[in-house]
């Protein structure tokens, strides 16, 4: 689906999945949020599930990622506010935030915004603060690639994550470092890296959002992440009275494990077997 | 901040795709022999079937053994990921058929092996693709040859038999500055010597049936995807490539480039290659080339030591008329060769012997450790004469501009003993030459 959406830069088109079917803004929607460098692909089996289970299904790509016109937008708060827009250019009213690592902190500021738009917030892979080493800001500034390439290694916890993402046969190191690159590549005016990865690292705002947020929250962690360690989620988990699942898996929980990661949102969302 | 990427090579050759069994600890990859896999419910069976969760439903789609080699492959290319095919011949099918179709075009190397020369200029035509062959070095000429309708550019990393070497780079530019993917043969050639993806190639394929496997037992294929040809881009510039970005009334009203940005090529070729060609590997078929993939570094490494010294030795015998090696300085692409392929350019060559179309069947005959057979990329060494048997369907205009000549041998080095090898080859020149 393509939406006219104002942004602080003008209105955009921006692109948003949802997951195979037309968008009907009656159902419950649930919005996917991507992480820093992706784009909405990331969802695709998730949003899938959820718009073949009666929700609204709507995973954007973020401005200057993926089909998304518009430049990257330079922090968390103005994405946030964005991703509102979004809803507005789809007729959502209640939504459903589910964000992965920098979508984390995404959803939670949009939650912390709209708390009466908000039904239920899940973060995925997340850490508050998100802090971003010098050393990896220097190296995005430098050689942007080589910066990808550190990020590919330290999202994934294993060489044989099954059943693979978005289905057999993919090699998930292959696929989100090329994701990564032609992100990045796709940006001729700025330095996607470098953009993205400083929206993390300069995002202060957790605590004060997370006191204004008022729906049920789930975290849902990666046991071996080392983008973001479990235990850097710990204070903003006791902030939102968060329930707390914990995977096995590294920092790229939707493809690491796909079938664990359904299950973990079925709960946060009572779905129950039909 | 150096030093944090992907394993090496030879540790992914051992551990990409794989780990110790989580049900019974089997730490070597199990061999999973079966055709369905059991649905724990409704609601799990219909999910499988329309691509909600990931998992295999029936092993001509998907396999847990294939997805281990299939995960190996693309991780020693660089690529997104893979397919496990019947056979190479299938792997180029699979990769065509994919994103052409009656109407469509493709601009294909003149250096291919006869078995793709013979599906691209006979069968393909049959069902509506036409080929357009131009020399692989002919760089104009592949610019020339593109038309509104193509829909790849196609060619050997090396070719066969001659051992032109592909230009990757000046290719894939041709190619990119058309909105058009180049897939390229790498057979010959294996992840080792050479990985096209970083120089510009968007697809590749093997026979896994030579080097990848390596041992001469199975017949197998692996089609790798790069996951870098933005398809929606190149719908967008040339209308080309709807199969991947519109909907596809065959699979869910699915647009695969919205399902994957990096893998869309592959979950069509899947999607309704495989399952309505149905040219897919054995899972038993799929552990043999695991298998070989774990010891392919240090085969490449010995299968080059031993044709640098075959080479060196025929190149120095003076019943021998040329030696197509391109590390040679006389191969025409050895510049070439030196840029794109500094650890070696393979383990198959051709050579030309002084004499008649007879004295190189007594040469054949009289050796005695190289088996003569259709085959390349054994750990055992073979031979075989072209003219006769690989193209046999050429005319003599048409194996020229494939670079063969009646006498021309080619030969596939393996990993005995080089000495050994070089006194069959001394004998075998002897006993032609007494004719």
């Amino acid at each position: 689906m393509r939406l006219a959406v104002a942004g602080p830069a003008g209105t955009h088109e921006a692109y948003a999945y949802c997951g195979g079917k037309a968008f009907d803004s009656k159902l419950p929607a649930v919005v996917f949020v991507h992480g820093a460098m992706h784009d909405h692909s990331v969802w695709t089996l998730l949003a899938r599930w959820f718009a073949n289970h009666g929700y609204a299904a709507l995973a954007p790509d973020l401005p200057g990622h993926g089909q998304s016109a518009g430049t990257p937008l330079e922090s968390v708060e103005a994405i946030a506010d964005w991703l509102l827009a979004l809803l507005d250019a789809a007729g959502v009213r209640e939504a459903s935030f589910v964000g992965h690592s920098m979508g984390s902190l995404i959803a939670l500021e949009a939650a912390a915004r709209a708390p009466e738009r908000s039904k239920r917030l899940v973060m995925i892979g997340t850490a508050y603060p998100m802090a971003v080493s010098p050393a990896l800001l220097e190296s995005a500034r430098s050689d942007p690639f080589a910066a990808i390439d550190s990020v590919n290694a330290f999202s994934h916890s294993t060489l044989a994550a099954k059943p693979s993402y978005p289905g057999p046969g993919m090699w998930l190191h292959g696929s989100n470092r090329i994701l990564m690159r032609r992100m990045q590549m796709a940006q001729r005016d700025a330095n996607l890296f470098l953009t993205d990865f400083e929206v993390c690292n300069r995002y202060a705002g957790g605590i004060v959002a997370a006191a204004r947020v008022t729906c049920p929250t789930t975290f849902v962690l990666g046991e071996r992440d080392q983008m973001a360690a479990p235990k850097q989620a710990t204070a903003i988990a006791q902030a939102l009275r968060a329930r707390t699942v914990t995977l096995a898996s590294g920092h790229a929980l939707m493809s690491e494990a796909p079938e664990a990661l359904l299950a973990a949102l079925r709960a946060a969302f009572d779905v129950c077997d039909t | 901040m150096p030093g944090y990427s992907d394993p090496g090579f030879d540790t992914l050759a051992l551990h990409a795709g794989a780990a110790p069994d989580p049900d019974t600890g089997a730490r070597a990859v199990p061999i999973h022999l079966t055709t369905s896999f059991v649905f724990d419910s409704s609601e799990h069976a219909a999910s499988l079937f329309n691509m909600e969760r990931s998992g295999h439903v029936y092993s001509r789609i998907s396999n847990p053994t294939n997805a281990v080699l299939e995960e190996r492959v693309a991780a020693l290319e660089g690529g997104s990921g893979a397919i496990a095919t019947a056979s190479g011949q299938a792997a180029l099918h699979l990769a065509i058929a994919t994103v052409a179709g009656a109407g469509s075009h493709i601009v294909a190397s003149s250096a291919l092996y006869g078995g793709s020369h013979n599906l691209l200029h006979y069968t393909l035509a049959r069902f509506g693709i036409a080929t357009t062959f131009v020399k692989p070095g002919d760089i104009d000429a592949w610019r020339a040859a593109i038309r509104p309708e193509t829909k790849l550019l196609f060619g050997e990393t090396l070719g066969n038999p001659g051992l032109d070497v592909l230009d990757v780079p000046t290719i894939a530019a041709i190619a990119h500055e058309n909105s058009l993917p180049l897939l390229v043969d790498s057979t010959f050639t294996t992840p080792w010597l050479m990985k096209p993806f970083e120089l510009g190639a968007d697809l590749l394929y093997h026979s896994a049936t030579k080097f990848l496997s390596g041992h001469g037992t199975v017949i197998g294929g692996v089609l790798v995807d790069s996951g870098r040809f933005d398809w929606d881009a190149a719908t967008a510039t040339s209308g080309r490539f709807t199969e991947l970005t519109r909907a596809y009334e065959g699979f869910h009203g699915m647009v695969f480039s919205e399902e994957s940005t990096v893998g869309a090529f592959l979950l069509r070729a899947r999607r309704e290659g495989l399952r309505d060609f149905g040219a897919s590997m054995s899972p038993h078929t799929a552990w043999l080339v695991l298998q070989g993939l774990e010891t392919l570094p240090l085969r490449m490494a010995r299968h080059v030591e031993n044709t640098r010294k075959i080479v060196a030795f025929l190149a120095g015998h003076e019943a021998v008329a040329s030696v197509g090696y391109p590390e040679l300085e006389t191969h025409p692409d050895h510049a070439l060769a030196r840029r794109l392929l500094p650890r070696g350019c393979g383990a198959v060559f051709s050579f030309d012997l002084r004499g008649s179309r007879e004295q190189g069947r007594i040469f054949i005959e009289s050796l005695k450790i190289f088996s003569h057979l259709a085959n390349v990329g054994d750990c055992r060494s073979l031979v075989i004469h072209p003219a006769s048997t690989t193209h046999f369907r050429m005319d003599d205009a048409a194996l020229a501009r494939a670079g063969i000549g009646p006498a021309t041998i080619r030969l596939s080095i393996g990993l005995e003993d080089a000495d050994d090898l070089i006194d069959d080859l001394k004998r075998a020149l002897r006993a032609a030459a007494k004719r």
